[in-house]
């Protein structure tokens, strides 16, 4: 192979991204649909860094209520209690449910932290045109965007809390309104994944080394 | 098994003469861009990117009619966890009746109708749309024939992928029963049982699935 490598976009080519049938460029169908499926055609995702970066930063702002305000209120013998997604992991540790709470604290708290990082890593490091590993940066966006759907789980354990605990005066949980702000850090990472294209990673390999 | 693909096309592919018809014969990595010939696998065999290491091609071992059957048997199941009850609670000497929607009916009831269809689209809509759209899709293939927007449904159970989250639903029902385990008596309903079959059966479909050979069947027309 010579210098450049025969990507598709250099071959003329678009990879349609729901069918992944290759379209030639110079020879679309109408309206630049996919001659297969039928979905609009991109060479990259479109408006990528831009999507992601609001999408990214959208999460870090309701990142900081779904921690302060309390996803759950318990109400139990006339007392009240307001648990927020820390107190939840806490309550678990004090129980004694360490391996569970563990567990909670992971998919509530390590992945959607290490989720926003590594998306503003990702996203830096392109419009850095950074030439520096780009084979762990792929893998690391197919990670990112594997595990954020575990995020969910306390989303679910509120709903079915919410569900069965309802016995009036003497013991009755209701959602709170941090639990929003956490499905939609949830939602929104998950959108901010889906809409970063790891090719533009590739994209920057191609142009002359910058100091990074 | 595993093969590692090498990107060497023939010279004048990139004399930018690239036809429709030779892009047919082409792979292109979603990850990375670059562009192979069409690798030819053994069942069972795996295609991989040699520059990034994504998962281009996954040659399955069973053909359309496994995966018919793991999916009728999702729906089964799917249904069955819908009708039975999901978790019994015995609390202050009153018994609770969890289904799979109650959840989201208390939540609505509540107020926060945005959680309760969150919770509706990743639950219930997503999976189930998945679970028909197989049936949809691959049914009429099996009898060599194809429905009207196969192609179109075919696409939206790829897009929707990521937001059927049934598994993730399960183990939050696990941590919710030992949370509640102090607090009452909890006793597993039917749908439980069904919903851990239906976890297994949806991804051993999702598995089974040969995406690059759908598509180029429903491409010609079946």
């Amino acid at each position: 192979m010579s210098g450049t490598p025969s990507t598709a976009t250099a071959l003329g080519l678009i990879l349609c991204h729901d069918c992944k049938r290759l379209n030639d460029a110079r020879n679309l169908k109408a309206h630049g649909l996919c001659c297969r499926c039928g979905s609009r055609l991109h060479a990259r995702k479109p408006e990528s860094l831009a999507r992601t970066w609001a999408l990214t930063l959208t999460a870090c702002l309701l990142y900081v209520p779904a921690n302060v305000l309390p996803v759950m209120t318990v109400l139990m013998t006339g007392r009240s209690e307001a648990d927020t997604i820390l107190s939840g992991v806490k309550a678990l540790l004090i129980g004694g449910m360490w391996p569970l709470a563990l567990l909670v604290f992971f998919a509530s708290i390590t992945v959607p932290v290490l989720k926003l990082l590594v998306l503003i890593f990702l996203l830096l490091s392109v419009q850095m045109k950074s030439h520096w590993r780009p084979r762990e940066r792929t893998a690391l966006y197919r990670l990112t965007e594997t595990i954020g759907r575990w995020s969910m789980i306390d989303i679910f354990v509120i709903a079915i809390l919410v569900a069965l605990v309802q016995v009036g005066a003497l013991a009755s949980i209701t959602a709170g309104p941090g639990a929003v702000a956490f499905g939609g850090v949830v939602v929104s990472t998950m959108l901010a994944a889906i809409s970063f294209d790891p090719r533009l990673i590739w994209d920057a390999m191609e142009t002359p080394h910058e100091v990074d | 098994m595993m093969s590692h693909l090498t990107n060497n096309l023939p010279p004048d592919a990139g004399g930018g003469s690239v036809l429709q018809e030779q892009a047919h014969t082409l792979l292109a990595c979603p990850d990375c861009d670059l562009v192979f010939p069409l690798p030819c696998l053994s069942p069972g065999e795996k295609a991989r990117c040699v520059r990034c290491g994504a998962v281009l091609m996954e040659h399955q071992a069973h053909g359309i009619d496994y995966s018919i059957a793991l999916a009728l048997t999702s729906l089964v199941l799917f249904v069955l966890s819908n009708t039975f009850p999901l978790l019994k609670l015995q609390i202050a000497g009153r018994e609770q009746i969890g289904a799979f929607t109650t959840g989201v009916h208390a939540l609505y009831d509540q107020g926060f109708w945005e959680i309760a269809w969150l919770v509706l689209l990743v639950t219930i809509i997503a999976p189930l749309f998945r679970i028909i759209s197989v049936l949809y899709v691959l049914l009429p293939l099996w009898f060599g024939r194809r429905l009207l927007g196969a192609a179109r449904i075919f696409r939206w159970m790829e897009i929707l992928r990521p937001w059927a989250m049934s598994e993730v639903f399960m183990l939050g029902i696990l941590v919710a029963m030992v949370k509640l385990g102090d607090l009452a008596s909890i006793q597993p309903g039917v749908a439980l049982y069904s919903f851990g079959g239906l976890i297994l059966f949806m991804a051993a479909t999702d598995a089974s699935l040969d995406e690059h050979a759908i598509w180029m069947r429903l491409e010609d027309g079946a």
